[in-house]
């Protein structure tokens, strides 16, 4: 991960809907500019706006990364809380805790992380109450 | 058929006007965005009564061809300026979801 390889980062800061999905917008003119297929970059795009979004609406903030590596692309969420109680529960589709506000936005059909599960090779998250979120995916090329 | 065909087809009306040449050869109705991220097939008109921001970056990332917002839904300001600046063409229309989407379905199938 230290040799050859492109890292992007972004400030993530809660509630702030105006500039919520430019990170994973920015990540997918990186990747289209690299030529990397389009199916991946669908996937990765998808995959990232669900989480950066997620961190927008549910988190206190946070940041994200993202390691383009010849084999592998790396998308690392990390916020500062409040966390998630139950990983399963919330694993599942249709599980939402969203306030009625942000689901007249659109949001809270329970659908982002299955989203990201479906889209990733591998998806990993680690949190609890109280301990903030992190999570790591990874999308093979 | 096109965005510009559509724009020429008078029946909505046009919010802004941004990419034209995109092709549109589906419909999508949907209002619930993640549902929408990951479903909209390519070359989509997509239908919807969310309009805010949240529809404008799921409509850039998902590459959809244009937005309609149905039912009289306006958009607001700071979204409009988000679909001027990512060049997403949106229409108005006082049309219920469904009638929308079947005008776009007969203009695609029928000419
Ligand atoms: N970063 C996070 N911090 C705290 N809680 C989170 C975070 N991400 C997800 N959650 C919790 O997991 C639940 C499920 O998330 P998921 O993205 O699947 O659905 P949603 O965001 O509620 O709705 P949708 O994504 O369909 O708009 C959320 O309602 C929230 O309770
Ligand atoms: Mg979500």
């Amino acid at each position: 991960m230290l040799n050859d390889h492109i890292h992007l980062s972004y400030e993530i800061v809660s509630e702030d809907f105006a500039r919520a999905g430019e990170a994973a917008s920015d990540v997918k003119r990186v990747l289209k500019k690299m030529n990397v297929k389009p199916d991946i970059v669908r996937k990765v795009a998808i995959a990232l706006y669900e989480g950066e979004i997620n961190m927008v609406i549910h988190s206190l903030g946070g940041t994200i990364d993202v390691y383009i590596m010849p084999n592998e692309i790396q998308m690392k969420l990390e916020d500062i809380g409040p966390g998630i109680e139950d990983i399963d529960k919330a694993m599942e589709e249709g599980y939402s805790t969203a306030s009625e506000t942000i689901r007249n936005m659109g949001f809270g059909a329970g659908m982002g992380l299955p989203n990201m599960k479906r889209y990733v090779d591998d998806l990993d998250i680690k949190s609890g109450l109280g301990q903030g979120t992190r999570i790591t995916m990874r999308v093979i090329l | 058929m096109t965005v510009e065909a559509l724009i020429k087809s008078n029946i909505f009306t046009v919010v802004n006007e941004g990419k034209v040449d995109n092709m549109i050869s589906n419909v999508f109705c949907c209002d619930l965005l993640s549902i929408a991220m990951s479903r909209i097939p390519e070359e989509s008109a997509w239908v919807t009564v969310m309009g805010n921001m949240n529809t404008i970056a799921v409509a850039s990332l998902a590459e959809v061809s244009c937005i309609i917002l149905a039912e009289g839904i306006v958009l607001d300001e700071m979204s409009l300026a988000k679909a001027k600046e990512q060049d997403i063409t949106v229409f108005y229309t006082e049309k219920p979801i469904f009638e929308a989407g079947i005008e776009i379905y007969k203009l695609i199938n029928h000419g």
